[in-house]
């Protein structure tokens, strides 16, 4: 049941939200359209012909007063309007589109593998507290959060499309071509993004469950016959959820960070080979765009787990004494 | 184990600052590619440049930004901490949603927005990962410092009458400084592992200038000639962060009382 407190929690949360939201709008706005003095000129070089850059600082609407030019491009941005390339000569919000269908597939992908390899490994560590699985899965863990996606994608090319030639180099089919030739382009980068943060997520999640597993309402659920597996699953695990849930909504951060990285690994057409190249070129929109679609999914992704891990603190949901009750 | 495995690679770093066995600007076409001999244990590169020579170079590049990084995570994020816990009402507020902020910007992007308005510079790279990092800090030691705030001995500073800046630098932040310390140790860490990324995608150092992450991306464009170029530096990268994240928990174990009870050592 959700009480009125942890509406009201919830409630504070979103606008807390939406509030970093736009003060992230304002800051990316701030440092590349104002600070380095003339858009225009840095855009078109010292060199340009004075009237290109008075008729790129029109076409901007850069004469006009400083909140009439945020204003303008706050409403467009709130409806996805980031303005036009002023290289591809298109809207950017079409080109972040075509290029989050690579990155947020891969982003998205990581995480889930990430979530899915670590958990197990850190309930089964619990289980065998201090044996040497436990000691050796931590171990390896530690080894493994130490090297660079990058070089582990790169030794993922040498093995599996240099010496075995089962899967390309790199580059991507594209989803027209079937999702499952997609996901296939996908998996490597995926893996070698995943592979560092679920070796920091295990070792995290195995001390969190470690500690539940001394709880009271543990060796009372052992008491009344669990093993010590189900245990660890069904009681310790989901108290120490919360914390694990908010770990996992930072490393959401690292992990779309990486993926615009790892694509240059694995010559993706992602957000970070769009977000390279406008900034050789100075490409200013196209920047902000990608900036604040990144900075945006962290806050939202962030903001999720947030929430999540109030509502499933079982402290939340658990019935009140009548008397402390509103 | 951590501390000599780190001081071994500082010492390293410090060493090629100033000496490299073969100079890391010079190229040798007439030995590239070499296999690991005596004059060049690791072999050389596709300019017959000395590998060996190349990765002391590349520490002196990623530690140095490394530990830039965590200096200016901890010179600007523990103030702002220990103003966030001695301050109440809206300053401490806006101090702390400030660090949310902040830390909504990935290192990367801060990088990429750098670059965009000053061009590529290898200080874009160690400016982004520590603006990255002072939110790390400044939560860190806001969290530590509050704890300490409610300690009695705090009461008694400020009975005393010593003012708020004075009870913060004089009791709090000696009380802090170790967990502080353990985080610089992780924080070194991403740094280490984040400057790689920057300088392999080009957003960090700049040719000339020596990396690891910018070996990695020229070692991958030779992948099928001379896959050991890229193995080397991806292993330098390995052994420091771990040589920093062992050293980090030792730290931890020792200097956390809180953990050390619960761990019964």
């Amino acid at each position: 049941m959700v009480t009125r407190a942890l509406a009201l929690r919830l409630a504070g949360r979103l606008a807390g939200l939406v509030g970093t939201l736009l003060a992230a709008a304002v800051l990316v706005f701030l440092a590349l359209h104002i600070m380095p003095g003339d858009p225009a000129e840095l855009m078109l070089g010292i060199n340009a012909d004075p009237a290109a850059v008075a008729a790129l600082r029109e076409q901007m609407g850069l004469d006009e007063p400083l909140f009439v030019q945020f204003g303008a491009w706050l409403s467009g941005v709130v409806v996805g309007d980031f303005g036009t390339s002023l290289t591809y000569g298109v809207p950017v919000s079409t080109l972040l589109m075509e290029r989050a269908s690579v990155s947020v597939p891969l982003a998205v992908l990581a995480v889930t593998l990430t979530v899915a390899v670590a958990l197990p490994v850190a309930v089964a560590a619990a289980v065998v507290r201090d044996g040497w699985a436990d000691r050796t899965a931590m171990a390896g863990a530690q080894i493994l959060l130490s090297v660079p996606n990058i070089w582990l994608g790169l030794v993922g090319i040498y093995v599996f499309a240099v010496i075995l030639r089962w899967v390309p180099a790199g580059g991507f089919p594209g989803w027209s071509g079937g999702v499952l030739a997609g996901l296939t382009a996908l998996a490597l980068p995926a893996i070698a993004l995943a592979a560092p943060q679920a070796a920091i997520l295990a070792r995290l999640a195995r001390i969190a469950v470690g500690e539940a597993m001394d709880q009271d309402y543990v060796a009372l659920a052992r008491a009344k016959g669990l093993s010590a597996r189900q245990a660890a699953w069904r009681h310790a695990l989901p108290t120490v959820w919360a914390p694990i849930v908010t770990i996992i909504g930072l490393q959401f951060g690292f992990l779309l960070a990486g993926a615009i990285i790892i694509e240059t690994v694995f010559s993706l057409p992602g957000l970070g080979r769009l977000l390279f190249q406008a900034v050789s070129q100075r490409d200013i929109p196209v920047v902000e765009g990608v900036v604040l679609l990144v900075v945006a999914a962290v806050v939202v992704a962030n903001g999720i787990c947030d929430l999540l891990a109030i509502a499933s603190d079982p402290r939340q949901s658990a019935r009140r004494p009548v008397s402390a009750g509103p | 184990m951590g501390l000599g495995a780190a001081g071994l690679m500082a010492a390293i770093a410090m060493l090629a600052v100033v000496w490299t066995p073969y100079a890391v600007d010079t190229v040798d076409v007439a030995n590239r590619f070499a296999g690991g001999s005596l004059e060049h244990p690791l072999g050389t590169d596709q300019y017959g440049r000395d590998v060996v020579s190349m990765l002391m170079a590349g520490a002196a590049t990623s530690l140095g930004v490394g530990l830039g990084a965590v200096l200016i995570g901890v010179v600007c994020g523990v103030p702002l901490g220990l103003a966030a816990a001695s301050l109440t009402g809206w300053r401490a507020s806006v101090i702390m949603r400030g660090n949310d902020l902040v830390f909504a910007f990935p290192a990367l992007i801060t990088a990429a927005i750098l670059t965009t308005l000053t061009g590529p510079r290898a200080i874009n790279a160690l400016v982004a990962i520590g603006i990255f990092n002072t939110p790390v800090f400044a939560r860190l030691a806001a969290n530590s410092a509050r704890q300490v705030l409610a300690l009695d001995f705090v009461a008694v500073a400020r009975l005393a009458g010593k003012g708020r800046a004075r009870i913060a630098v004089e009791h709090v932040l000696p009380n802090i400084a170790p967990v502080i310390l353990t985080q610089a140790a992780t924080q070194f860490a991403v740094a280490v592992l984040a400057e790689a990324g920057l300088s392999y995608v080009g957003l960090g150092a700049q040719p000339p200038a020596v990396s690891w992450g910018r070996m990695l991306a020229e070692g991958q464009t030779l992948i099928v000639l001379a896959p050991q170029l890229a193995l080397w530096p991806g292993i330098a990268i390995a052994l420091s962060v771990l040589a920093a994240t062992v050293l980090g928990e030792g730290l931890r174990r020792r200097l956390d009382p809180r953990l050390a009870r619960f761990t019964g050592e």
